[in-house]
């Protein structure tokens, strides 16, 4: 990718015009920034006029989005073909006094772009899709179809950015559609409130991704994503600074991709409609911290300690969250620990450098995480509740359901030959190389973090898989299969889940050499690792399903285990981990009640009290003075109506005679009246 | 530039207006608010006017004013003009005086008296913003006060005398020191005493006399504004104004104080602000936090959007003070935003009182259902308030927090604190009004916006998108007066002490 470093010194250098453009060929330079736009001019249509359509808004959304995948492709296949890529960039505005400071929207669509826009696109058209059916008889089903139209739009806008400002732009609206459509049924007071904790959360991140913006600026002089990379690489920024920037920046990708300790979002935003959840919150929205820090990777290859703390904090998270994935009744909140803990593992990968690894598992995650809610979303669908204690028994009713939902479970728990299976030990190999060849401490964290995690995954997904399927039935009536709305994007899915893990197929996988380090050439697993690896990962995924078919299909494990020698164990996870008791008692309660309180308090009693002191101290010495103030005042503005006009006609002589002078003087004589009258009391 | 005095005809429209009502007898109320619509639709018009002549790109620094002797054995001049800061706040004044009007239908009592006044309290407010000597300036400065004194006391609601009351007794005593540090600087002036603005700008005086000064002036401004300690007054006095009251004390009153402060009070005495910044700044930031802080405690909406005015004007004064043209810019457009959203919001709990005379909080819930246009309109008004992307709030936060970076790098960390409060207590007023089932009967059959409301609240809604999505308008106007002043404020030379004393000329 050395096309990309030239763009970025071609960009340094010029385009100080009100539109720069950049090796535009093919037909995509011109037709590219319709991705974002559709969807967003399809948002306002479905907002004023969806409801009076026949179909509620939903074609509409369907059409933008869909014309979006074709677009999307068809750029995809003219990058494949070397057609090179597109950078174009519009003023926003500009301080020309002083430093000059350059605020731009900007679209560079280079390979990771492109991935990312089939990835968006085919994901939200098919959850479009689903919940013609899903969403049928909502309420709010056309503002819900708007909101799906404006994330979508939102997300693609943030991607195509080529500067930090226009990023954050977009992340904070993405942001934004999350609390519209997590608190989509906010009659529930629980699940209005799920939104506000989804948008303060990410609030006190986007906080921090502010700054390091800021800081960026500060030590590189410009928001632009490729010029800061390549002042990065060339070593004109780097040091403390770079670090503590890069550190801030990550600071955003803590609340958005949710990682420890900021996660705490995400199982709560499983309050909104699954077609949200799957879209949003697995394969799209929440990979946004994964898609920044990989924009700015080079920035963050030079900022080796922040590079440390990423790979940390991932491993941290994603064994955290799958231990809390294993306790869980509600079978999305399975799913939302999962999310967290796989997207730890991208995070991961980015922390040990290995950049295409972190790509392709967020690209094959996109594919089964979404049929997993999907899926979800079916069996929620089918037996109205969340619970799996209120499922059992479901494939002989749900066949499809059923069938997909497997698929799903095998590749995320990286069972050869599903898409799972090779992104996920392209991380562990990462992990490996870093820590053998690189030699760092934080890299074996995350090898050892991540083999235990995808034991654990392996264990969870086939207790979500033995309590939904297999044994009797528990719920009530009797579930049915949805329909063909919503099984066929099923079945997309998983044939994607099948077939996307080849794409990064070891040494002859094209995958690698779409996304790959800019300036750098990929690190192919040449060595032994290519053999032991996979086999080994092999071991520990079969091994965790059959023992957890042993466990689980035999009896009910969790219930065993609360009165067992781990019950503590257990009620550590069940309560995850006292995170939320401690941001509520520790951190929103004492703001919200203690100091807002206090300060309320001391405004109402201290600033006040003495205002008011002094007023009545006043009035108390000057009681009659006031008295005929307040008398002249009121008696003169209560019976005013005639007086007033009387005035009126006296000003209207002075005006018409000309005499402005003569009308202001007046009026300062009035005022300096009321002057003289206050400064006496 | 064409002969007509654009400028000055906006200043006086709604006094011509006022020569209107006069002639209406007070029992004929349908004529009296189209009339004072129909004025305050022209004093827009013609303010298009002043917008559209306004060059951007000029050099000289004021435009289209006129300068007349008045009484010039006293060095009084009848002097306007405007620059890129005026002009935004004479187009925010005459652009929400009709919005206004429409927010006063529920005025019923005593109808007269109450558009006159209004009238004349946007002659006032329109010849502070354009006012180009100190005299003239001070004059239309007191009259802003009056009118709205008489539109607290008898048309607000339940503690309207004691808020109206406090509301001018703070003011007033602001004033008078600033009319004093006035008429010292009137002696003091280079070229014999004056009260032209221009002229006074190049007064040497040493540090010691400039912090007085300075703290004269800005005794007057940070009440206005208000500056922490110094708001008392404004919770009171927005809560019990009348629905258009609240407005205009909003969305133009107190940026009366940030207008003060960027037009006299630095270029005045820049050496005293760049010595008192830090203060300032702080106090600031104490204000964003404090405001938001009590804001999350109101049960009483209206109160709520109050306390957030605090907050919101924090970050404005903080913007002006940092002494980047980053903030001074965003500081600026951030007071055009809160006209705005600030404005909108008022409206809406007004609009709210009209339906269920209350404005409690717990008196409502499940509001989204009934309302929903309402709710919407609400939403995105709130959302615009705590800064989101892609609405106006979002430019000036954006750019006011990136000029203090710059200059007081991590006092934007506590700032930040702030944005996220705001954040809180809109979302969280928000979600108790709106959201949930409805409990409360006396919601159940509420009717939604009616044409008046919308009228009053879509031009406002359409501003704030497009500020949100296009800001280049406003800031390619204001950018260059403000980089003005900040050039003043970090223009590093104390004034040589010796030239100071007597005054000896240049």
């Amino acid at each position: 990718m050395n096309a990309l470093l030239q763009l970025a010194q071609e960009h340094g250098g010029g385009g100080h015009g009100e539109t720069a453009e950049h090796a535009a060929t093919g037909v995509l330079g011109n037709v590219v920034w319709l991705v974002p736009l559709l969807p967003v001019l399809s948002f306002f249509v479905i907002l004023f006029f969806g409801k009076k359509m026949k179909s509620k808004g939903h074609t509409v959304g369907i059409g933008a989005v869909g014309i979006g995948l074709l677009i999307s492709l068809f750029g995809f296949f003219e990058l494949a073909a070397g057609k090179g890529f597109v950078q174009k960039t519009w003023t926003w505005f500009e301080f020309a006094g002083g430093e000059s400071l350059k605020l731009e929207f900007g679209m560079h669509y280079d390979f990771l772009t492109a991935v990312m826009f089939v990835v968006v696109t085919m994901i939200s058209l098919l959850v479009h899709i689903y919940s013609t059916e899903y969403m049928h008889d909502d309420k709010r089903y056309t503002f819900f179809y708007a909101m799906l139209s404006l994330f979508t739009g939102s997300m693609l806008f943030m991607l195509i950015a080529n500067n930090l400002m226009q990023l954050f732009v977009g992340w904070e609206l993405v942001g934004v559609c999350s609390y519209f459509l997590i608190s989509h049924y906010w009659e529930e007071k629980e699940n209005s409130s799920a939104g506000i904790k989804a948008f303060i959360t990410n609030r006190v991140g986007d906080m921090s991704l502010l700054f390091g913006i800021f800081a960026m600026f500060f030590i590189g002089h410009t928001f632009n994503i490729f010029e800061l990379n390549h002042l990065a690489e060339v070593g004109e920024i780097g040091g403390a600074p770079l670090t503590i920037a890069a550190l801030l920046m990550f600071g955003g990708a803590v609340s958005k991709s949710a990682q420890f300790p900021l996660y705490v979002w995400l199982p709560d935003a499983m309050a909104g409609p699954t077609p949200v959840s799957a879209l949003i919150h697995a394969a799209t929205m929440v990979v946004a911290g994964i898609y920044m820090v990989a924009r700015m990777f080079l920035v963050f290859e030079h900022a080796t300690p922040a590079l440390d703390v990423i790979a940390v904090i991932a491993g941290i998270t994603m064994l955290l969250a799958a231990i809390l994935a294993l306790v869980q009744d509600d079978i999305k909140k399975v799913l939302a620990y999962s999310t967290i803990s796989q997207l730890a593992y991208m995070m991961a990968a980015l922390g040990v450098g290995a950049y295409t690894a972190a790509i392709f598992h967020l690209f094959t995650h996109a594919f089964f995480k979404a049929l997993l809610f999907l899926g979800a979303g079916s069996l929620i669908h089918a037996v109205h509740s969340n619970n799996m204690s209120d499922m059992g028994g479901l494939r002989k009713y749900m066949p499809h359901t059923f069938k997909t939902f497997i698929i799903g479970s095998l590749a995320l728990a990286g069972i050869f030959p599903l898409a799972g299976f090779f992104s996920k030990d392209e991380i562990i190999g990462g992990a490996l190389r870093a820590g053998s060849e690189g030699g760092r401490a934080a890299a074996w964290f995350v090898l050892i973090s991540g083999g235990i995690t995808a034991f654990l995954t392996a264990l969870y997904m086939t207790r979500a898989c033995v309590k939904t399927f297999w044994g009797e039935y528990r719920g009530h009536g009797t579930p049915h299969e949805a329909g063909g709305a919503m099984v066929t994007p099923l079945w997309i899915l998983a044939g994607a889940a099948v077939v996307v893990g080849f794409l990064g197929f070891p040494v002859i996988g094209p995958f690698k050499n779409w996304i790959n380090v800019p300036g750098e050439e990929h690190h192919g697993f040449e060595t032994l690792y290519n053999v032991i690896l996979p086999v080994l990962a092999t071991v520990v995924a079969v091994g965790a399903i059959v023992l957890g078919l042993m466990l689980f299909l035999r009896k009910r494990w969790d219930v065993d285990l609360l009165g067992g020698p781990f019950a503590w164990a257990y009620r550590f996870a069940a309560n995850r981990y006292y995170l939320d008791d401690f941001y509520m008692k520790g951190v929103v309660r004492p703001v919200q009640y203690k100091l807002a309180r206090a300060t309320y308090w001391s405004n109402q009693k201290v600033l006040d009290g003495v205002v008011n002191g002094v007023a009545a101290g006043t009035i108390a010495a000057a009681q009659p003075t006031y008295a005929v103030i307040d008398q002249q005042i009121v008696d003169f503005a209560v019976n005013g109506a005639a007086g007033l006009t009387g005035a009126s006609g006296g000003l209207l002589r002075y005006i018409q005679s000309g005499n402005i002078q003569g009308y202001a003087a007046v009026l300062f004589g009035a005022v300096a009246v009321f002057v003289a009258l206050f400064a006496l009391t | 530039m064409e002969d007509l005095p654009v400028l000055d005809l906006v200043i006086f429209a709604p006094l011509a207006g006022i020569l209107l009502l006069a002639f209406i007898p007070k029992e004929r109320l349908d004529a009296l608010r189209y009339v004072t619509l129909g004025v305050t639709l022209v004093t827009f018009v013609i303010s298009l006017g002043v917008l559209g002549q306004f060059d951007p790109s000029a050099q000289e620094q004021f435009q289209l004013g006129s300068s007349l002797q008045w009484i010039p054995e006293w060095g009084i001049g009848y002097i306007t003009g405007i620059d890129g800061v005026s002009l935004w706040m004479v187009m925010l004044t005459t652009f929400l005086m009709p919005l206004g009007v429409l927010a006063s239908w529920s005025v019923t009592k005593r109808a007269k008296p109450y558009f006159i006044f209004f009238l004349a309290l946007e002659t006032g407010l329109l010849g502070v913003f354009v006012a180009l000597d100190m005299f003239l300036f001070y004059l239309f400065w007191e009259a802003s006060l009056v009118p709205m004194y008489f539109l607290i006391g008898m048309w607000g609601y339940g503690r309207r005398i004691y808020a109206a009351m406090k509301f001018f007794l703070f003011t007033l005593v602001g004033s008078l020191l600033m009319l004093v540090a006035i008429v010292y600087l009137y002696f003091q002036a280079p070229g014999g005493p004056t009260f032209s603005y221009v002229e006074l700008l190049d007064t040497p005086l040493t540090l010691d006399v400039q912090r007085l000064l300075f703290l004269g002036f800005f005794a007057s401004f940070a009440v206005k504004v208000p500056l922490v300690p110094l708001h008392t007054w404004l919770p009171d006095a927005h809560t019990e104004a009348p629905t258009a009251g609240s407005v205009l004390l909003a969305g133009v009153l107190l940026k009366l104080g940030a207008y003060g402060l960027i037009r006299f009070a630095i270029p005045l005495f820049p050496d005293a602000a760049r010595d008192l910044a830090p203060i300032i700044v702080g106090l600031s930031i104490v204000g964003i936090i404090y405001g938001a802080l009590i804001a999350t405690m109101q049960r009483d909406l209206k109160r709520l959007v109050a306390y957030s005015s605090v907050a919101h004007l924090g970050f404005v004064t903080l913007g002006i003070f940092v002494g980047s043209v980053q903030g001074m810019s965003g500081g600026i457009l951030q007071m055009v935003s809160h006209g705005l959203s600030s404005g909108a919001l008022f409206m809406l709990v007004g609009a709210l009182y009209d339906r269920r005379h209350s404005r409690q909080i717990a008196d409502f819930g499940g509001l989204a259902k009934t309302v929903p246009v309402f709710a919407g309109i609400f939403l995105l008004v709130a959302l615009s308030s705590l800064g989101l992307p892609g609405l106006s709030g979002f430019v000036g936060e954006f750019l006011i927090l990136l000029g203090t970076f710059f200059t007081y790098r991590w006092w934007v960390v506590p700032a930040a604190f702030g944005v996220v409060l705001a954040a809180i207590y809109l979302l969280w007023s928000y979600q108790r009004v709106f959201h949930g089932e409805v409990t409360n009967e006396a919601n159940r059959s509420l009717p939604d916006l009616n044409p008046r409301e919308l009228a009053m609240l879509a031009p406002i809604v359409a501003l704030i998108v497009f500020i949100g999505v296009y800001p280049k308008p406003f800031l390619e106007r204001i950018e260059p007066s403000a980089q003005r002043v900040v050039d003043t404020f970090n223009r590093s030379t104390v004034r040589p002490e010796t030239a100071s004393v007597q005054g000896g000329g240049k």
